[in-house]
């Protein structure tokens, strides 16, 4: 699998091919500016991209705009965003088609680099990686709702499933059994109102359809 | 002996009162004499009625015109050389105050200032008399002053009369110090609406330079620290997974290092907040609110509604509201489970409203940081309320003006 790399910061944009290398992507270019990497993407149809939100010349949200362009012209690649700080509204719009595939992270999240080696390959497999900053503070935004049913460990395990993981996942993160996981999620589901499903990604569209994103 | 330092107050006074009024006399006479050929003049065409009348009446009164605002400032000088006043500039607009006094304070203190100069140049003259007088011709002196005894009894008199001019100068100085300032300045009212425009200026440069500050600082950090932290991060967590096959310790050492980058760049993201985060720029408000939201260490309901972006100076005033408001909830609100934050824009005030269900009891000055929120919103004209009944809920309603 080849992956590009767009990131501004020379320094960090080093550290990022080692660790993408590491996770068994061939790094196929590495630019600094949201041009460079619509060229790159052109001329190497990679698997992955993983892009800086904030870039020059504006240092604003062109990341975000090369990531939309690209789900257009090229479906196939996986889009995995690294930004400063979380904006649900980039969420929003890059969940907006589709959740296969696409990866919002929080910046400071690669230093954890084995998790975000999983969260690479994930978003790599057609998968998703939220950052839970992002379901955090769409909590934030709703209104009186039956999210307040929900038992501290059932947000815990919606916070989760929000980020993309699967229920093996979701049990190693909180140290329990996959069936009591399992049990959670069943739980969650009927006091949310939401439909079953069985695939990772249309699990998360579920979660973040009630959530608001995407609606 | 407190007689002794009034009575050197008075002499280091008096050369630069006299000064004053030396250059006052001349000053006011000239005013004097210029506004009455002037007025005569005008007088004098009234009531003649001839031809020419208009061309000359235009004339005189344009000179007038000319000559109030150059005796003003002639007069405004001399006190602010000569006395250290500073009488502000009058504005243009209304030259009445400034024609009153020419016109009637002219002849009034030209004269008493003419008297004070010559009784002391006349005492000066009389109290060295026993030295010039024998410069005289012999014949007059000896007809017109019997004899150049007289001139001892002269001398003491003139001693006698020099001795209080110093308190006659002073007390003419303050007489015009009194009155012509209030007169040649600006009206109290003008003064004070000048005042409140400069004030206010000062203020929102003050806030607004405060404010580039911190997002100075923010961006510095960004472009600088944080970069070099994550990166540092990164190649410690990079250590880590590859470096399998170290002993023990090098790998605790490793892990400490991993953590303790971690926790820098948390502590690092938290003080940027605290300032002045990126997102409040680049996002406005409401963004940044949901994210201030989202770290704070209890359930906080936010509803922001917001039909556009507000000026800067009132975004960062607003987050920093919410931002102390939170923190504050966290630190100090007794058994507080939940918060609400509700940001509305009504016509041109901003309200955010923060609640919460703690036992109440709060209160600003009690190290609780409300000072400083208290004292942020009214740097801007934003009112500040709260209202914490023992038992609670604490509300605290803040409201900015944010016209665009």
């Amino acid at each position: 699998m080849r992956a590009v790399i767009a990131e501004d910061s020379v320094l960090l944009r080093t550290g990022l091919v080692k660790i993408v290398e590491m996770a068994g992507f061939e790094v196929a270019a590495e630019t600094g500016n949201a041009q460079d990497l619509l060229t790159a993407i052109e001329e190497h149809h990679p698997d992955l991209a993983l892009i800086d939100v904030r870039m020059p010349p504006d240092y604003t949200d062109e990341g975000v705009r090369a990531a939309l362009s690209i789900r257009s012209t090229h479906p196939s690649t996986a889009l995995l965003l690294l930004s400063q700080y979380v904006e649900e509204r980039y969420a929003t719009t890059l969940l907006a088609t589709n959740t296969s595939g696409v990866g919002y992270l929080l910046k400071q999240r690669v230093a954890d680099v084995e998790e975000f080696i999983e969260a690479l390959r994930r978003v790599a497999n057609g998968g998703t990686a939220l950052d839970p900053q992002v379901v955090a503070q769409l909590l934030v935004r709703r209104p009186s709702t039956p999210m307040d049913r929900l038992t501290a460990r059932e947000r815990e395990v919606l916070t989760l499933m929000a980020e993309g993981r699967s229920n093996a996942g979701i049990a190693a993160q909180l140290v329990v059994s996959e069936s009591a996981v399992a049990k959670h999620i069943n739980s969650i589901l009927a006091k949310l109102d939401l439909p079953k499903a069985d695939a990772d990604h249309r699990r998360v569209l579920a979660v973040l359809h009630f959530l608001g994103v995407g609606a | 002996m407190k007689i002794l330092p009034r009575l050197r107050r008075a002499l280091t006074r008096f050369p630069r009162d006299t000064a004053f009024l030396a250059l006052g006399a001349p000053l006011h006479l000239l005013t004097g004499f210029l506004l009455f050929v002037i007025f005569g003049s005008i007088w004098a065409i009234i009531d003649g009625g001839e031809a020419s009348a208009p061309v000359i009446l235009g004339f005189l009164v344009a000179l007038t015109a000319l000559c109030v605002p150059a005796l003003t400032a002639a007069q405004r000088w001399r006190f602010r050389q000569l006395l250290g006043v500073r009488i502000p500039r009058p504005s243009w607009r209304h030259p009445w105050r400034q024609l009153g006094y020419h016109s009637m304070t002219g002849a009034l203190f030209g004269t008493l200032e003419t008297l004070v100069v010559a009784l002391l140049l006349a005492g000066v003259a009389a109290a060295l008399s026993p030295l010039w007088i024998y410069a005289l011709p012999w014949q007059w002196r000896v007809e017109h002053l019997a004899g150049s005894t007289q001139a001892i009894y002269f001398a003491s008199a003139a001693l006698a009369v020099l001795a209080a001019v110093p308190s006659l100068t002073a007390a003419l100085v303050r007489l015009e110090c009194r009155t012509s300032p209030t007169l040649l300045g600006p009206s109290r009212a003008e003064a004070l609406a000048r005042q409140v425009e400069d004030l206010t200026e000062s203020r929102a440069g003050a806030v607004n330079a405060a404010d580039a500050e911190r997002r100075r600082i923010e961006r510095d950090l960004h472009d600088g620290a944080q970069q070099r932290l994550v990166s540092l991060a990164l190649n410690l967590g990079l250590a880590k997974a590859t470096l399998t096959d170290l002993t023990p310790e090098a790998r605790e050492v490793i892990n400490t290092a991993h953590r303790e980058a971690k926790e820098a760049i948390e502590e690092l993201n938290n003080l940027v907040r605290g300032l002045h985060p990126a997102v409040l720029d680049e996002r406005g408000l409401d963004a940044a609110l949901s994210g201030l939201a989202a770290r704070a260490p209890l359930p906080v309901r936010l509803k922001v509604d917001l039909p556009q972006r507000l000026p800067p100076q009132i975004e960062a005033v607003a987050y920093f509201v919410v931002s102390e408001a939170l923190t504050n909830i966290a630190k100090h609100a007794r058994d507080a489970t939940k918060a609400d934050a509700t940001v509305i824009q009504l016509a041109d005030i901003l309200r955010l409203v923060i609640t919460d269900d703690g036992l109440g009891g709060a209160a600003p000055g009690k190290g609780s940081g409300l000072t400083g929120l208290a004292q942020r919103v009214r740097s801007v004209d934003g009112t500040f309320r709260l209202s914490s009944p023992a038992g609670g809920p604490t509300t605290m309603t803040v409201e900015l003006p944010c016209a665009q």
